[in-house]
């Protein structure tokens, strides 16, 4: 009983969450964080960060992180009903629209639709990298390494595994 | 997106992909996708196996992109419907989303078992500081060229998101449908002008 109304939990909240991720999974993060440390009380500020980062490392979309955010909270059967919460609303709606989406191609108001919803999602990232950056970034070397990373990452074509790799060992070494 | 779209010069591709060739595309695109499979995806779908031409992928995906959810996943629906209806859709999904899902699990259910050992603890730690870093080199290039589109009231909404969901940590769902209504109406009403 106790189990089933976890589920529905999870089903709800992503499905809803899902509506509203303008600009992808990881424009969504802010409000996965309000939701699973803030409000529902699932996990700890570190624990999200932690998923986060799994997730980022993870090959795949990166909307994986709600996998394991339903693992967490309920098990096999979490992870799956998140996922599926997750995606599924919008993959419905990509499947209708998909094929009519063409015909509008010079309509105005698809032009205004993408001009009205880019900068909306820019402003969900930046909101994203601010929430993560706020949780992981405890001390001066972590704040070091989200500026190194950041820094490289615009001015280089390193690829960021690299830079992912290097910052695992510094944690591992204990530096962090 | 370069204003090219409308002429011919890029004759539409006849090769239509089976629903086998689907499915071990994106398991492939999925697999090789470290921090986003968006890259893989072009270079599988458009470059190696020519199902799409460069201004299609970026039709698709910009389709992808509007929809709200994972945008990937969006485009893996799309994709395989434009080219075996539901039953294609259904493969490139499953074909995307699988893979990383079991390899996920294995790692939560790690997680839950080790997440608490001091060094790998610490490990995750400098590993998120990493991602948010990357993400913030994201954003930057994102936000560019808004900025530099000179006097557009694009920014004003990217700042609005950001600020009431960021810092003010407001719900997301309110702050959206107060900011996309009035975002798409200036949109809508900026280009009429500038069409005039």
């Amino acid at each position: 009983m106790n189990n089933d109304n976890i589920l529905w939990t999870l089903a709800g909240h992503f499905a809803l969450l899902s509506l509203f991720a303008i600009g992808g999974a990881n424009a969504a993060i802010p409000e996965m964080h309000r939701l699973a440390v803030d409000v529902m009380g699932w996990m700890t500020d570190r624990q999200f960060t932690d998923m986060f980062a799994i997730a980022q490392v993870t090959p795949g979309p990166n909307v994986i992180v709600v996998t394991l955010i339903g693992y967490h909270v309920a098990g096999l059967p979490g992870a799956l009903v998140a996922t599926l919460a997750m995606c599924g609303p919008t993959c419905l709606a990509a499947y209708w629209i998909g094929g009519t989406w063409e015909r509008f191609k010079q309509a105005r108001w698809r032009t205004a639709l993408q001009a009205g919803m880019v900068p909306i999602g820019i402003g969900l990232m930046a909101a994203s990298a601010f929430v993560v950056a706020r949780a992981a970034d405890h001390n001066l070397v972590a704040a070091a390494i989200t500026l190194a990373t950041a820094c490289i990452t615009f001015w280089t074509k390193l690829n960021p595994l690299w830079l992912l790799g290097a910052a695992a060992l510094m944690g591992l070494a204990g530096l962090v | 997106m370069p204003g090219t779209s409308d002429t011919p010069s890029t004759p539409s591709i006849t090769v239509t992909p089976t629903l086998t060739e689907i499915l071990v595309a994106f398991v492939t695109m999925s697999l090789s996708g470290f921090g986003g499979v968006l890259p893989f995806a072009r270079r599988t779908l458009v470059e190696e196996r020519r199902w799409m031409t460069s201004e299609e992928f970026n039709d698709a995906f910009a389709l992808s992109q509007f929809l709200p959810g994972p945008n990937i996943v969006n485009f893996s629906v799309v994709f395989g419907a434009r080219f075996r209806g539901l039953a294609g859709a259904a493969v490139a999904l499953f074909g995307l989303v699988t893979p990383p899902l079991l390899i996920v699990i294995v790692i939560g259910i790690l997680y839950a078992r080790y997440g608490e050992i001091a060094a790998l603890a610490r490990a995750l730690t400098a590993l998120g500081a990493a991602a948010a870093g990357l993400i913030i080199a994201t954003v930057i290039k994102m936000a560019l060229p808004l900025v530099e589109e000179g006097l557009s009231p694009a920014p004003v909404f990217a700042l609005l998101a950001f600020a009431a969901v960021g810092i003010m940590r407001w719900p997301m769902h309110w702050v959206l449908l107060a900011l996309v209504p009035l975002s798409i109406g200036v949109a809508f009403f900026v280009h009429r002008g500038r069409r005039a």
